[in-house]
This record gives structure tokens, sequence and C-alpha cells, in this order.
């Protein structure tokens, strides 16, 4: 009388537990089949590609060249200003995009104890955003230097001191960026909420210290997320700067911070 | 195996689960009936260390669902609404959860194609129907092949042919002795589905017992009458204390008279019955029978 009969489920021969290594495997798997992923590497690659060729043709273009214009290693680094934006949106995502669809209910019971997902989430954004912005980097450097050099607009060399930390430290930047948003979006929750949060860090906080008094602005801002975290990859540094590797250490401390804050919330709070 | 110790949740000052203490027992399958927002769904996701209790204890295969080193071999997990992220394909998302644990793509496709998930599993999972979702939960619930089951709502959404198979699944995944406990609000379901009930009303249980006995407790039989007359009857049998009802066309569920009344109401009228069934009390009425009464003592008390 029935008409569907009773269906064999197949056996599962071999069973095995929960480990770090095989979070990080389904994470990654996670991370390249969706299409935010896509769109958001895609376009960051093409901004820290194209901006600084695009930026060094167009001063060649002209007929009488500003002399005064951006130098050339800030030509070579325009693109990593703007391409920030798309990789912490990607990070923002990456957790959020689990919280806004129900997807983390099934994260969380395949792996109860939580934490595995957090680590695996930013060492697979870590190593894959560093490993594509690498190339980017390096390819914008060159590409901008000899469009420059074609002219004879002064490029600099990636042997002068200071030049190959400053183009490296770009995929640095984007790498560290790409991990605080991830942690933000983990303490957030929600896509806007991330997003917003990485764009007060960012874009609203540096700006408005500038109504502080100059003492005080002085004094602050060298040490905000923003100003440490650019200190990695600018050539030059003043007074009110830190160095490269102080920027570095205190942004890795901002990261640590933020991860923790994440760590604690995500194996406390219900789902 | 599930065991739930006095089981309470609160959201800010509100009880979602109250004091629940109940058993699943492996081999049978354990029907959740509560009204909504009776706390079904909070009761699974303590069960599943989503949420966190506010006091007692649940405990699955002998173990807090966080301390198993190897959750899916354990616990097969359809869950409320979708768990699924809308941009990824079938496939990519029960490969996710299968890596955790080390299980392979072969494992992955024969699910997907246990489930007729085979044309679609490639498709991005925001674009599937209710019934390709519940589907897809299903298969998820499959991959560690596990002892003990949770299934939150799993015919929502399915087409008759979709519930008769998932009917066909708990009752081949209880006969091979596992637990299968799986909550609906179609109480009609439960009594083809479920050998056991666990009835919950504003978090406090009402009922743990078996479907023969929830349905014995009910007060009142019905006949089912089958008549390709049937709208000719229904007007003929109408009367003071009699409700007729017809859920298809051609058969009546009639309360207040007897199966002879009818019977003999039809034959001095010359309609053809194709049916006449005395049946207990549908478990929907039992089911609201016994709510009903919780919520007017919960209100008795507020006041």
């Amino acid at each position: 009388m029935n008409s569907v009969a009773a269906p064999v489920i197949p056996r599962l021969e071999h069973t095995g537990r929960v480990t770090q290594a095989r979070v990080v495997l389904s994470e990654w798997t996670k991370l390249r089949s969706v299409r935010s992923t896509l769109w958001s590497l895609g376009v960051a690659v093409l901004l820290t590609v194209g901006l600084p060729l695009l930026i060094a043709t167009i001063r060649t273009t002209r007929a009488h060249p500003d002399r005064h214009g951006p130098s050339p290693l800030e030509i070579a680094s325009a693109g990593v200003n703007i391409s920030q934006l798309a990789i912490a949106v990607l990070g923002v995502l990456l957790i959020t995009g689990e919280y806004s669809t129900g997807m983390i209910r099934a994260t969380f019971t395949a792996v109860p104890t939580r934490l595995p997902v957090l680590w695996a989430k930013i060492g697979v954004y870590a190593v894959v955003s560093f490993v594509l912005m690498l190339p980017c980097v390096v390819i914008g450097f060159f590409g901008s230097q000899a469009i420059l050099a074609h002219k004879n607009l002064g490029q600099i060399s990636f042997s002068h001191p200071g030049v190959a930390r400053t183009v490296i430290g770009g995929a640095v930047y984007l790498m560290l960026i790409g991990v605080f948003a991830l942690a933000l979006g983990a303490i957030v929750r929600s896509t806007a909420g991330g997003i917003s949060a990485f764009a007060a860090i960012f874009f609203v906080i540096p700006p408005l210290l500038n109504i502080l008094p100059s003492s005080w602005n002085n004094a602050i801002a060298p040490w905000i997320p923003d100003s440490a975290a650019r200190a990695i990859f600018q050539l030059t540094h003043d007074a009110h700067s830190l160095s490269p590797a102080g920027g570095l250490a205190i942004f890795l401390a901002y990261i640590a911070a933020a991860v923790a804050v994440a760590a604690i919330l995500l194996v406390r709070r219900d789902t | 195996m599930i065991e739930a110790h006095d089981l309470t949740k609160d959201y800010g000052d509100k009880r979602a689960v109250d004091h629940l203490s109940f058993t699943v027992k492996p081999g049978v399958v354990t029907g959740f009936l509560g009204p909504n927002g009776s706390g079904k769904s909070t009761t699974m996701r303590l069960i599943l260390g989503l949420d966190a209790p506010t006091g007692g204890d649940v405990k699955v295969n002998g173990k807090h669902y966080r301390e198993h080193k190897a959750p899916l071999h354990e616990v097969g997990a359809l869950l409320e609404a979708r768990s699924v992220h809308t941009g990824r394909s079938a496939y990519n998302h029960l490969l996710a959860l299968a890596q955790t644990h080390g299980i392979g793509r072969k494992r992955v496709e024969e699910l997907i194609d246990l489930v007729g998930l085979h044309e679609v599993a490639r498709k991005r999972a925001g674009q599937f129907s209710l019934g390709m979702g519940q589907r897809l939960g299903i298969a998820t619930a499959l991959l560690g092949d596990p002892h003990t089951f949770l299934l939150d709502e799993p015919v929502n959404g399915l087409d008759p042919e979709g519930i008769h198979w998932i009917r066909n699944l708990l009752k081949a995944l209880a006969a091979e002795g596992r637990a299968v406990f799986v909550s609906s609000h179609l109480m009609s379901e439960m009594a083809q589905t479920a050998d056991h009930l666990i009835v919950i009303g504003r978090g406090r249980l009402i009922a743990d017992t078996s479907v023969d006995e929830f349905v014995r407790r009910a007060s009142g039989a019905v006949v089912l009458v089958r008549s390709p007359q049937a709208t000719r009857l229904r007007d003929l049998l109408l009367g003071p204390g009699v409700t007729v009802t017809s859920d298809q066309p051609n058969v009546l569920e009639v309360a207040g008279v007897t199966s002879e009344k009818i019977g003999e109401s039809a034959a001095a009228n010359g309609i053809v019955l194709h049916e006449l069934t005395t049946v207990q009390a549908s478990l929907e009425e039992a089911f609201m029978e016994l709510t009903r009464d919780d919520v007017e003592f919960k209100a008795a008390e507020a006041a």
C-alpha cells in the first residue's frame, strides 16, 4: 500500500572526532564556496593592483606632470588604502553571514566547543588574504614604478632602504585588517554592525582626533588602531608616529584584545 | 538517549522552559508536542548546547552535548527554520560539516542521493523551497550515522510524498534501535509516527505518555464517514450537539452522533456509504484539551 518504501540509510563505517585541522579544512570549504568571497577578494585584487597602475598612468599622460604630487611609494600603495575596505567587509561577513542565515547553529552543532571555529576562520582568512595580497602589492609596486620610470617621473627602487618592508607591509596590513574585522564581526554578530564598527574605528575616529588640541592629538593619535596599523606600511616616520615594528606590535595588541573578547563571548553567549 | 532533569531556561524575565524533566528512549519515536511558543525549540537548543540552561541539566548519550568529541556521530539534528548559509550549495554545506569530523565526499554524495537532492545539489541553498531545505536538513542529521536524532518540525513544508518519506524514515531509525525525538505542531502527524509523547505548554511538562494512552485520556468519539454524497449527508446529520468537519472532499468527521444513527440515516435517504468508522478523539482534540487546562490554570494563577 505504501508507495514510498522505507529508506535504507547507508552505514558509515569510519568514525572520527573533531580536530582543529579538520575544522580548518571545513572553514576553507566554507570560504571558497560562497560568492561574497569571490566578489570581495576580486575587488581587493583589482584595487590593490589596479589603482597604482591607474594613478601612475594618469601622471604620465599629463602634458606637464605635477612634480609635487604623490610620491612614487604613495602611488604604489594607493590601492591598499581602498582595498582594505573589501578585505574588512569579507572579514566581517565570514562570521556574521553565519549568524544572519542561521548557519552558525549547524556549525556549533558540529563543533560544540566553538573556539576551534574562531581559530580556523582567523587562520584560513589570514593565510588566504596574505597569499593573495602579497603578489598584488608587489605587482602594484613594480608596475607603477615601471610606468613612472618610463617618463622619468622619479620612481623608487625596491632595494631602497625601507621600500621592501613598506611594500610587503601593505600585504601584512591587509591581512591584519581582515583578522581585526573578523573579530569585530564575531563580537557584534551582525553584518551592518560589524562594518559600522570597523568604519567607526578606521574612518570616523581618526579625523575626529583633529578636533582635539594638537598636544593631545599628537599624544593620542599614534596609538589608535588606524595609525598603529598604518605605521606598518609607511616609509617615513616622524616624531608623532610609531616605528613599523612598534605600530605592528600595538596593532597586534588591539587584534589580540578583539579576538579575546570575541572568544569569550562566543563561548558564553546563546546562539 | 536524552535525559533532561529539571531543565529551566529564562530569557530576561521570561521563562521559556520551566523545570522540565523527561527521557527520550532508544528504539522508539518520541513526539514532542506543544503550542507555538511553548518552549519546544528552546528545549532542543538546550539539548544541543546552543543555549545554556538557567537551571537543571540535559545529557545526550550520557554526556553534555559539548563534551562529545564527535557530536555528529552521537546526535543528528534538524534545527528549526533554516540553519544553512543561503549562498552556499547543498553539496558544499554538507561537505563543510562533514569535514569537521573527517567524513568523506562519498558519504555526502550518498546522502544527497538518499534525500532526493541530486538534481539541485550544486544550486545555492537560498533558492531551495521549504521542502528542499527540510530534505537538506535531514541529510545533515544523517551525516554522522548517529544513535540519537533530534528533529524540529521535520515535516514542515513537505509535500504528502515527503511527509510519507519522513514518517517511514523516522520509524526505520527507531526500529534500528536509535532514539528519535521529533517535534511537531501537527498532532495528527504524531499519531501516525510517534510511539511516545512528551507534551509541554508554557515550558512545563503536561504529559509524558504513550500515544495510545494520550488519546484514550481524551473524551468523545468521532465517526469518520466516506460517501460520494457527503454534502447531502452532512445537511441531514447537522443538528443540535452535532459537529461535522470535512478536510477533504467526500469525507466527513462527525461528532455527537453514533455510527448506527449515521448508517440508518444514510440508508433511509438512499445515500451510498464507502466507509463508516468510529475513531477515537483526534490527537489534536486531546492536545487542545490538555493545553487548554494548562492555559486556564496559568491565567487563574496570574489573577
